[in-house]
C-alpha cells in the first residue's frame, strides 16, 4: 500500500511541477466556460426552462474523452523508454502496486480538475431560482468520477503496451472511442447481440443513469469492473516485460 | 540487497535531485528517506545541487546521482555497468576515485571496456570473452602470470645492438628486444632479479645509462594475449595484436 502511495504521489507531483496541470485545467475551464455562457445566454433570452448542471457535464465528458489518453500516455511508456521502469521494477514494488499507483496519481489529478468545475455549479446556483437540483449534481459527479476512473485505467493500460507515447495515445483513444461508440451498431442492426453491445457502451451507463440523476448499482458495477479489467491487463503487460 | 546502476542512468529529468532520491528511497522502504537522501548526496559530493532539476545536470553529475541512487539502501553489493562511459577526463577521474572510496566498505562489481580503469580501481579482474571467463585474478597476479617474466626498459647513449650483446652476456636474461636510438627492453624469469648485474655491466662496457625502469604489461596486452589463446582467427586480423606479436618475437636467448 505504501508503494502505491509513493508512486501516486510522484505522478501527481509531476503534473504540477510541469505546465501540464495548469494548461489542462485552464483549457478545460475555458471551453466549459464558453459553453456555459452560451447556454445561460440562450436560456435567458428565449425564456427556456432554466438550464441544469447537465450543460457543463455533457461537454466535460467529451473533453475527458480526449484529454485522458493525452495525460495518461506518458505514465508507463515514458518510464519504459528512459529505463526508469527497470529501476522501479528492481525495487521491492509489486507490478500491481506500480499500475495502481500510476492510475491513482492520474485519478487524483482528475479529481482536482473535477473540483475546479464546481465553479459552474456554484455560479448556476446563484443565477437560477430556486437554485440547482443538488441530487442531480451529486449523481452527475459520482458518475463522472467512475467514468474518469474507467478512462484512466484504459489510458494506463495503453501506456503499458508501448515505449512510444504517441502510439500509447492513439491506442488509448482508440479503445476509449470504441467503448464510446460500441452501442451504435446495435441500434442500427437490431439483431443478435444488441443487449450485449449496448451493455458494453460506456456512454449508456452514464447518460441513461447518473446524468439523469439515477444511481444504479449495475452502472457502478460496470465501471468498477472496467477499471479492474484494464488495470489487470496493464499489470499483465508489465509482467510480460519481466519475463522477456 | 543489491545496488544497481545501469549503463544509461535511469533518472527522471523533471524531478529535483532531492525529490528523486527521496522517491527512490521510499520505494525501497528506507527509513528516514529524506535524511538518507541527503547523506548519499554528501557521499557523492552533490549536496549543493539538491534543489536543482536533474534535467539541468551535466553527464558526470547525473552519473553521480545514479551512484547515489544505488547507495540509498546501503547495499553490500554494488553493480555498476560502465560507470565512466561518455564522461570527460576530469569527470572520469572523479567517478573512479569515488568508486574506490565506496569500495572500501562494500563489494563493487564493475563492468567496463576500459582496461586501464579495471587496472586502476579493481582488486580482482575477470576477463570474459564470448560469454566465458578466460581469466580471473588480481590485476598484478594476472600480469605476472601471463608474462611469466619481469621486463626492464633501458635507454643509453649509444648503439642498441652493442648494448644487446652486452646484456645477453648477463646470465638470467631470457629475452632481448632492441629498439632504435639506444633503447632496449629485456626480460628475466620472475623472481630472478638481475637488474644490479645488468646495470653494472652496462656501465663497465662504457655506456652512459640514461634510463632504467621495469615495465609492466598493461591489461590491454594481457587481454589481447588471452583472447588470442582463445580465438586465433579473430586476432590475426587485429593490427594492434600483430604489433604486439612482433615485439614478443624479439631475439630469444636461452
Amino acid at each position: 500500500m505504501r508503494n502505491i502511495w509513493t508512486i501516486a504521489r510522484r505522478e501527481l507531483k509531476l503534473y504540477f511541477i510541469s505546465p501540464i496541470a495548469y494548461i489542462v485545467i485552464l483549457v478545460t475551464l475555458f471551453i466549459l466556460g464558453l459553453i456555459f455562457y452560451v447556454n445561460i445566454l440562450a436560456a435567458y433570452m428565449q425564456q427556456y426552462t432554466p438550464p441544469t448542471i447537465q450543460v457543463v457535464i455533457g461537454p466535460l465528458v467529451t473533453i475527458f474523452l480526449f484529454s485522458v489518453p493525452a495525460l495518461t500516455m506518458r505514465t508507463i511508456a515514458e518510464e519504459t523508454r528512459s529505463g526508469t521502469l527497470e529501476l522501479v521494477m528492481t525495487s521491492p514494488v509489486r507490478d500491481w502496486e506500480l499500475i495502481i499507483g500510476k492510475w491513482l496519481g492520474a485519478m487524483i489529478f482528475y479529481l482536482v480538475i473535477l473540483a475546479t468545475t464546481w465553479v459552474f455549479a456554484i455560479e448556476l446556483n446563484l443565477i437560477i431560482t430556486p437554485g440547482i437540483d443538488q441530487g442531480l449534481l451529486i449523481s452527475n459527479y459520482i458518475g463522472l468520477i467512475l467514468l474518469t476512473g474507467f478512462f484512466i485505467s484504459i489510458g494506463v493500460f495503453a501506456s503499458s503496451l508501448f515505449s512510444n507515447q504517441i502510439a500509447a495515445f492513439f491506442t488509448g483513444l482508440g479503445i476509449l472511442l470504441s467503448f464510446w461508440l460500441i452501442g451504435l451498431p446495435s441500434q442500427a442492426m437490431g439483431t443478435f447481440g444488441i443487449d450485449f453491445l449496448s451493455y458494453l457502451d460506456v456512454g449508456n451507463h452514464f447518460y441513461n443513469s447518473f446524468y439523469l440523476g439515477v444511481i444504479d448499482l449495475k452502472d457502478v458495477v460496470y465501471y468498477l469492473t472496467g477499471i479492474a479489467l484494464f488495470l489487470f491487463l496493464g499489470k499483465a503487460m508489465i509482467e510480460i516485460r519481466r519475463w522477456r | 540487497m543489491i545496488g544497481y546502476l545501469p549503463e544509461t542512468v535511469p533518472l527522471y529529468p523533471e524531478m529535483t535531485v532531492l525529490d528523486y532520491l527521496v522517491f527512490m528511497a521510499d520505494l525501497r522502504h528506507v527509513k528516514q528517506s529524506k535524511q538518507r537522501a541527503k547523506d548519499v548526496l554528501k557521499m557523492v559530493n552533490m549536496e549543493d545541487r539538491q534543489t536543482g532539476y536533474i534535467g539541468n545536470l551535466s553527464k558526470g553529475m547525473r552519473q553521480r546521482i545514479g551512484l547515489a541512487q544505488a547507495l540509498l539502501h546501503e547495499p553490500k553489493v554494488l553493480i555498476l555497468d560502465e560507470p565512466t562511459i561518455g564522461l570527460d577526463p576530469s569527470q572520469i577521474i572523479e567517478v573512479r576515485s569515488l568508486i574506490q572510496e565506496l569500495g572500501q566498505e562494500r563489494t563493487i562489481l564493475l563492468s567496463t571496456h576500459i582496461l586501464s580503469e579495471a587496472q586502476q580501481v579493481c582488486n580482482r579482474v575477470l576477463i570474459i570473452n564470448k560469454g566465458h571467463i578466460v581469466a580471473e585474478d588480481s590485476p598484478e597476479h594476472l600480469q605476472a602470470r601471463l608474462t611469466g617474466a619481469q621486463r626492464v626498459a633501458i635507454k643509453v647513449q649509444g648503439d642498441s645492438d652493442e648494448l644487446a650483446s652486452v646484456i645477453a652476456a648477463t646470465p638470467g636474461v631470457t629475452l632481448i628486444l632492441p629498439h632504435p636510438n639506444g633503447e632496449l627492453e629485456f626480460e628475466t624469469a620472475l623472481g630472478e632479479d638481475v637488474r644490479a648485474q645488468v646495470a653494472k655491466s652496462i656501465i663497465s662496457a662504457g655506456f652512459d645509462l640514461l634510463e632504467f625502469h621495469t615495465v609492466n604489461l598493461s591489461l590491454e596486452e594481457i587481454f589481447l594475449q588471452l583472447i588470442r589463446e582463445e580465438d586465433d582467427s579473430f586476432l590475426d586480423s587485429d593490427s594492434a595484436v600483430s604489433s604486439h606479436k612482433n615485439r614478443r618475437e624479439g631475439i630469444k636467448y636461452a
